[in-house]
């Protein structure tokens, strides 16, 4: 909104202010993520600015080095060889919980966007029955508060057990808890946190998928395209950048996730989220800090993949502008 | 006039027209439905039936049925009994369920099931089934010398009723309602958790939903009437937290708020307060009110956004060309258009609001604590039922918001980013 030339001195004055509000409400939504960033270097472990953040030099790794350190049997000051970096690999706190976290992450994006695409196509035709209703269903986990859908999923995943030694717990074993369980094993988080994602890979791709010309599809078939063939080459083409995007923001559910975790897991699911929820809970220690820090990294590559894949599909459906 | 004994129309092979519409139709209803089933199914099964599963446990529990057999067949029998007076027979089978209950150890279960309408049960049932073997008959009397509680009428209204696996009591629990002799009533004032924090949490929800939209209006304003190029720039300032992780969001808010961080830093440093006057920000309803706001901003901005970018600016200026006031413009022509964005945005964060968890739990401590948090300190106590029950009544609150929302802005116009 620029300045009209028949503004009053009054409204000029405003106009200004407003430009003021503005930038504290921008300062008031970015400074509290940023602000983590210098924090990360100061190597005091008072979780403070202190009166040395202006200078550079007293910067410090300190806080990232407990990264890899923590669970570590190594002394202090040990030599770095590879067998340290092995053990780093293996044993290390904070690398088990971002390798957890990376894993559950993926197998549940995968859950969450394929069953996800394949409902929202099916949404997004007109001749689905009793849409707003199950639309309405598919939607709710991202509006059901998950302390609801954590202590649902902690009852039923307890009761939901196959014993380990029938044929199907003998193939299905492994991704259970040793009593057979969904409770406290992998296949649990990542289910729960698929039942998470779906709204999100729903919203985007029905998203996509609005402006899509139906008519497409009738043309691949009276070309001579079998289904398949018209959703690898018709269909996929222009969905993907929602399909991508859906995918991206349910892994970053997932990754951000810890109320379902805490609830439904078991001392081997550690993730990241988990590691910082009870770090803050119990004994405030810097290094959130630097795991804060390289968390907003991630992020900002995040939203540039976002942004980047959004304007490629409104170009691709020929939507310019917002 | 068209002839009545006009031909029916037909397809290439014959068939009549309506009847091969109806039969590709409903052809094509099957074939969208089933693309949409494995979803379907995958959500009941992992969403929806354990949700039932929290609405079952919120009416069952077995603790006092299944270790007193005795008392609870014998409460069957005698449906009409008088709690102010229960015979003989009835205290001999109590006698005989808690000397059981001693042997099996289930002493402290089935006493914890009668505590939550009965408060100092557990101590009266451990006193009682240490004792049961030795107690001589006529029970009633000596289980009475034993404890005068024993005789109380809101003991036997309890556990009468927790004689039955399923129940309501949970509910009345959770609504601060007591068993006192004549049977449930209101709790005193002081003891009214419950009811006291699902108002707290709405009150705070409201709060947060105002400032939410206090802030975001002016921004959603400018980004909406900035050029393009401008606007992409700014957004990436709302955008970003977004994507930030809550964890993350949560350790600055931390970082900042504590008496030795940021904010009271800066305010010692300017000189606005002394060292020993150095705020309490965290911990308390100002540390989740502060954060609670921050998260949930960009849910507020984004709606607001998408409505004021569709808002032509000609009206505006036609106001302001018929006289108007730049207040009168604002008042009379541009906020009416902005209220789907305003409802949409409000709405989303009130829900939000509502049944948040972590934010509170890390920077809330025990004055910003929410009935979510609450939710959780039940389960953790192991009172499952009971954390059920709040559950279900939050997500009873939780439904009528979301019925709102799809009634007034619809969920297909939910938006991210």
């Amino acid at each position: 909104m620029a300045l009209p030339t028949y503004a009053s001195p009054l409204e000029r004055a405003w106009y200004y202010t407003y430009l003021v509000i503005c930038g504290l409400v921008f300062l008031f939504l970015i400074a509290p993520i940023l602000i983590v960033i210098p924090l990360s270097f100061n190597p005091d472990s008072d979780f403070s600015l202190g009166r040395e953040f202006l200078d550079p030099r007293t910067y410090s790794l300190r806080w990232y080095d407990t990264l890899l350190t923590l669970g570590h049997s190594a002394t202090e000051g040990a030599v770095r060889d590879s067998t340290w970096w092995s053990e780093v690999w293996h044993r290390a706190t904070w690398v088990q919980a971002a390798k957890n976290s990376f894993w559950v992450g993926l197998w549940a994006t995968v859950l969450a966007t394929i069953l996800g695409t394949i409902a929202a196509l099916g949404l997004s035709r007109p001749e689905m029955p009793y849409r707003r209703l199950i639309m309405a269903l598919l939607i709710s986990p991202m509006i059901v508060p998950i302390i609801i859908i954590a202590v649902g999923m902690s009852f039923f995943f307890a009761k939901a057990c196959i014993a380990p030694d029938s044929a199907i717990g003998a193939i299905f074993g492994v991704f259970l808890s040793d009593k057979g369980c969904l409770a406290n094993s992998y296949l649990g988080v990542i289910v729960a946190h698929a039942v998470l994602g779906i709204p999100f890979v729903i919203i985007t791709v029905t998203a996509t998928l609005t402006g899509f010309d139906q008519s497409l599809i009738r043309a691949a078939h009276s070309l001579g395209a079998n289904p398949r063939t018209t959703f690898f080459k018709v269909i996929m083409p222009l969905i993907l950048p929602g399909v991508i995007s859906g995918a991206l923001f349910a892994f970053v559910t997932s990754f951000d996730e810890v109320v379902a975790v805490l609830f439904i897991a078991g001392p081997a699911q550690q993730t990241i989220p988990r590691q910082m929820f009870n770090g803050i809970r119990e004994a405030i220690s810097p290094a959130i800090l630097s795991v804060a820090t390289i968390l907003v990294v991630i992020s900002v590559l995040l939203l540039i993949a976002v942004e980047l894949l959004r304007r490629r599909s409104d170009r691709l459906r020929g939507v310019t502008g917002r | 006039m068209a002839e009545a004994t006009q031909e029916l129309l037909t397809t290439a092979d014959g068939r009549p027209l309506k009847e091969a519409l109806a039969t590709a139709q409903s052809r094509a209803k099957r074939r969208a439905f089933l693309l949409v089933l494995p979803l379907l199914l995958f959500i009941v099964l992992t969403f929806l039936v354990p949700i039932g599963y929290t609405l079952k446990r919120s009416f069952e529990h077995d603790g006092f049925a299944a270790s007193a057999p005795a008392l609870a067949s014998w409460f069957r029998a005698n449906p009409d009994f008088d709690p102010a007076n229960p015979p003989e027979e009835a205290y001999a089978a109590l006698v005989e369920d808690l000397a059981r209950m001693q042997v099996e150890k289930t002493t402290g279960l089935a006493g914890a099931r009668i505590n939550y309408s009965v408060p100092g049960t557990i101590s009266l049932f451990k006193k009682g089934s240490r004792e049961a073997k030795t107690l001589p008959p006529p029970f009633k009397d000596s289980l009475i010398a034993l404890d005068p509680d024993w005789a109380k009428p809101a003991l036997w209204r309890g556990m009468a009723s927790a004689s039955h696996v399923y129940t309501t009591e949970f509910y009345y629990v959770a609504s601060d309602m007591k068993l006192n002799d004549d049977g449930w009533e209101r709790g005193e004032d002081k003891e009214r958790i419950y009811l006291y924090l699902f108002f707290k949490t709405f009150i705070v929800s409201g709060i947060i939903t105002v400032l939410c939209l206090l802030l975001a209006f002016p921004v959603s304003h400018l980004l909406a009437t900035l050029p393009m190029a401008k606007s992409s720039i700014l957004m990436i300032f709302v955008l970003l937290p977004f994507w930030t992780s809550l964890l993350v969001r949560t350790t600055s808010w931390i970082a900042l708020l504590q008496e030795q961080g940021v904010v009271n830093d800066l305010l010692v440093g300017i000189g606005l307060i002394s060292e020993d006057g150095r705020m309490t920000m965290m911990y308390n309803m100002t540390g989740t009110i502060v954060a609670m706001t921050h998260v949930l901003l960009p849910f507020m901005i984004l709606p607001l956004y998408s409505v004021m970018k569709v808002i032509p600016p000609s009206y505006a200026r036609a106001a302001r060309s018929l006289g108007a006031t730049s207040w009168t413009t604002f008042r009379r022509v541009y906020l009416p258009q902005t209220l789907p964005g305003i409802a949409a945005g409000s709405l989303l964060v009130f829900i939000l609001a509502v049944g948040y968890y972590i934010t509170p739990a890390l920077v809330g401590g025990a004055d910003g604590a929410l009935i979510s948090n609450m939710i959780a300190a039940n389960m953790k106590n192991s009172n499952w039922s009971l954390a059920a029950a709040v559950a279900a009544m939050l997500l009873a609150a939780i439904l009528v918001l979301y019925w709102l929302y799809d009634r007034l802005i619809g969920i297909d116009r939910l938006k991210l980013g």
